[in-house]
């Protein structure tokens, strides 16, 4: 017998919560307990007071499985609202990685070039490295860290996707 | 506002809250608890003798009452034995609430003496839960908790104090009105969503109503309201497991049950209809047999208080989210106001009733005194026998379970306790312990299966403490029936450890707990036994000694559809593909 699961499209939610302890694992819990992916997540407390926090999940799946992410979220009780950013049209998103490159000569010089191209910034530098700080989509992300790795890439870090709907309204 | 210890606010609480009954089992983390107890008789306080049976025995008094159970366990290993409890009434929608100690707050994290993380723990075990580090969080969060657990789908709360919590002070707050910042359950329906609902209704030629524990849960006016719209509608009911009672099984609008060991008319009926009126039900696997031939021609209207549990299983063609009963009675009016008058049904209803002729509840027996008892027979005898005696009724988990609910009948909601969604062995006891003391004068049943009743068989001694008149009933194949029945069906009748070996006499321990204790062994003694049962003061246990071997029929096999149920023992091969054995 095969297990066999069904593929599905990307979709970045916006779930805004109370800033409370336990809340990050009952969502991940949520995510695992029920088999739904995860391919990033970034959280953190959004409000004056400190009450609020958004957490920003990629995830994918069929059509029903979002659904069913969505309405479950919706339940838990700390969670006081869940948008799909695709639903709502044109969304903004952004991801921050710190790259870092040591090396000499060609190649060093190559990755700054690169670097240069991608918009990313130098944070720090040594005769030997550099770390380059690199904001964009997860995609162009992706592609800068694929071609440091032809120059000597040694270490990454990145945010995890931030998204936000277009236009002047809040979710 | 008033400046009390941790531990008097968690009593003040109950005590404004209007708790009566307290299911609990102390220690040293809920020291002070117990010791505010004991300065407020008007708390009834339960003693168990296991913490998993303090949640069971809370969720047979919240499902007998409609008011939510309370339990009151201290931490590390008083917790962890709640859990099962807590799951099985996440599970079933039971309102409850957990009163949990903890270790003091300075020791949070240190692997101290009986700590563990409790709230991590039940995280998602349950709808919500608390751990309380300030007292005077613990009057707002305490009167949250009841609410939580009360309100839209119900379920149990945990609440973690841990003991510096309890013994500190603080100044107690009652909320004015919970008015919850993120948790607001839609109760009351779309008005545009119950004219699309009627319409449907009015205009279906085959219709099908399929209620579940959400019509219990919405409370008795719910159940009036649905035999209301049944009556209006000329429509066929069954329900699931869990909704047994809501809709009188002598009306003859009553199909059964449905789903794996429910009755044929009710799953054919189910396949063949052109609408469900799915009313607080969850389409559970074990309802709908294999996915892509359930009810394949028909639309489906669902109405559940959560949004979740729509399109879940099965994609439906119209939501309705509320409360079963604020939207049953929208559909009433709705039904009246538009004028519409039942359809001729008679051509379903004929269908309806060759579904029937096949009488798929029968079962063969022998007739004659000295004959072995078929369980069947027992729970039918036990069923006329208690007639309008209006028991409750509680069941363990195996074919015991699903002979009651095929044989035992209700006319009213809150009398049948039974675990359903995560199917406890070891519930039924407890549970009717549980109902027993909300409702002392009446007939409490524990039809049980003598593997299950050794799960939490230490609560005879509760039952003898606090001199509750619970009779057991035990249909004793000595087999972990329903596990054989699958070994038969599907292992080629493998029988690995299913028998149930090394039994106690009944008898004899019930005498050792005080109890009245006797044996039927024959058809001859079955209805002199149950007058013998029902005729004895105070609590007796009867073991019944059924067929070993008897199958519970009818059953849709896993990974089958509604019409490809086996209806008699020949109709059954001894083995399975994997696919359907790796179904559950
Ligand atoms: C706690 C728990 N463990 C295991 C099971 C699996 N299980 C389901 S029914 C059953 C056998 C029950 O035997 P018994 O109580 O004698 O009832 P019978 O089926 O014989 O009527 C078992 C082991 C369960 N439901 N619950
Ligand atoms: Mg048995």
């Amino acid at each position: 017998m095969k297990i066999t699961t069904e593929a599905g499209e990307r979709h970045v939610l916006a779930v805004t919560v109370d800033n409370e302890a336990g809340i990050l694992a009952k969502i991940t819990g949520l995510f695992s307990a029920r088999g739904y992916n995860i391919e990033s997540l970034t959280v953190a407390d959004i409000s004056a007071d400190h009450a609020l926090s958004r957490i920003t999940i990629v995830t994918s799946g069929p059509p029903a499985v979002i659904d069913q992410i969505i309405a479950q979220l919706d339940r838990l009780v700390p969670v006081h609202s869940v948008t799909d950013l695709a639903d709502g049209g044109a969304h903004v998103e952004r991801e921050i990685a710190l790259v870092k490159v040591a090396g000499s000569g060609d190649k060093r010089i190559e990755a700054l070039r690169m670097a240069d191209v991608f918009r990313a910034k130098v944070v720090d530098t040594t005769l030997s490295s550099f770390i380059f700080e690199i904001t964009g989509t997860s995609d162009k992300v992706d592609r800068f860290i694929a071609l440091m790795r032809e120059c000597g890439l040694v270490e990454v870090g990145r945010t995890g996707v931030v998204a936000i709907a277009r236009g002047a309204e809040a979710v | 506002m008033t400046e009390m210890s941790g531990a008097d606010m968690v009593v003040q609480a109950l005590v404004d809250l209007g708790v009566d009954t307290v299911f609990g089992y102390p220690g040293g983390a809920v020291l002070p608890i117990y010791d505010a107890l004991f300065k407020h008789p008007t708390i009834k306080h339960i003693l168990v003798r296991h913490e998993q049976a303090a949640t069971h025995a809370a969720e047979g008094y919240a499902r007998s009452t409609g008011k939510p159970g309370v339990v009151l366990v201290t931490s590390g290993p008083g917790a962890t034995n709640a859990v099962t409890g807590i799951t099985d009434a996440l599970l079933d929608s039971i309102p409850m609430v957990v009163l949990t100690g903890q270790v003091p707050t300075t020791l949070i994290g240190t692997d101290a003496f009986q700590e563990c993380d409790t709230v991590g723990i039940t995280r998602h075990c349950t709808k919500h839960n608390y751990l309380v580090m300030d007292p005077d969080r613990l009057g707002p969060i305490l009167h949250e908790a009841f609410y939580i657990a009360t309100h839209g789908r119900p379920g149990p709360v945990v609440i973690d104090i841990p003991k510096n919590v309890q013994v500190a002070t603080g100044t107690y707050s009652i909320p004015n009105r919970i008015d919850h910042k993120s948790y607001r359950p839609q109760v009351d329906p779309d008005a545009e969503a119950i004219a699309a609902a009627i319409a449907m209704i009015a205009a279906a030629e085959r219709p099908i109503f399929y209620t579940g524990g959400g019509v219990i849960n919405a409370g008795p006016d719910a159940s009036a309201a649905l035999r209301q719209l049944v009556a209006l509608t000329g429509a066929p009911v069954t329900s699931t497991l869990m909704g047994l009672g809501a809709f009188p099984a002598d009306d003859d609008q009553w199909l059964g049950m449905l789903g794996m060991h429910g009755t044929y008319e009710a799953n054919m009926a189910m396949n063949r209809a052109d609408l469900i009126i799915a009313v607080g039900a969850r389409f559970d696997d074990r309802v709908t047999g294999r996915l892509d031939a359930f009810s394949p021609d028909s639309k489906k209207i669902h109405i559940d208080i959560d949004r979740s549990s729509i399109n879940k299983i099965v994609p439906v063609d119209l939501a309705v989210v509320g409360d079963a009963g604020r939207a049953l009675d929208a559909l009433i009016a709705a039904w009246a106001d538009k004028g519409h008058k039942a359809r001729d049904l008679g051509e379903w209803w004929r269908r309806i009733d060759g579904w029937r002729a096949t009488r798929c509840l029968d079962f063969p027996e022998k007739k004659e005194d000295g004959a072995e008892i078929m369980p069947q027979r027992a729970v039918k005898a036990l069923f006329d026998a208690t007639r309008g005696m209006d028991p409750i009724i509680t069941t363990e988990v195996g074919q015991h379970q699903m002979w009651a609910a095929q044989h035992f009948h209700f006319d009213s909601p809150n009398r049948w306790l039974t675990s359903g969604g995560l199917g406890t062995m070891g519930y039924g006891f407890p549970a009717a312990v549980g109902a027993q003391i909300a409702h002392p004068d009446r007939l409490v049943i524990c039809i049980a299966g003598e593997a299950s009743l050794q799960m939490n068989i230490q609560e005879m001694g509760t039952v003898s403490q606090y001199r509750l008149p619970v009779k057991i009933f035990i249909l004793n194949n000595q087999w972990m029936g329903m596990v054989r029945q699958w070994q038969e069906l599907t292992y080629e009748s493998r029988y690995s450890n299913s028998y149930s070996d090394s039994l106690p006499d009944f008898v004899k321990l019930a005498d050792a707990y005080g109890w009245t204790g006797l044996r039927i062994d024959t058809l001859g003694e079955l209805a002199d036994g149950i007058q013998t049962m029902l005729g004895t003061p105070g609590p007796v246990i009867v073991d019944c000694r059924v067929a070993q071997l008897a199958n519970c029929f009818p059953m849709i096999p896993s990974g089958a559809a509604h019409t490809d149920m086996i209806l008699q023992p020949n109709d059954i091969v001894g083995t399975m593909d994997d696919e359907a054995k790796a179904l559950v």
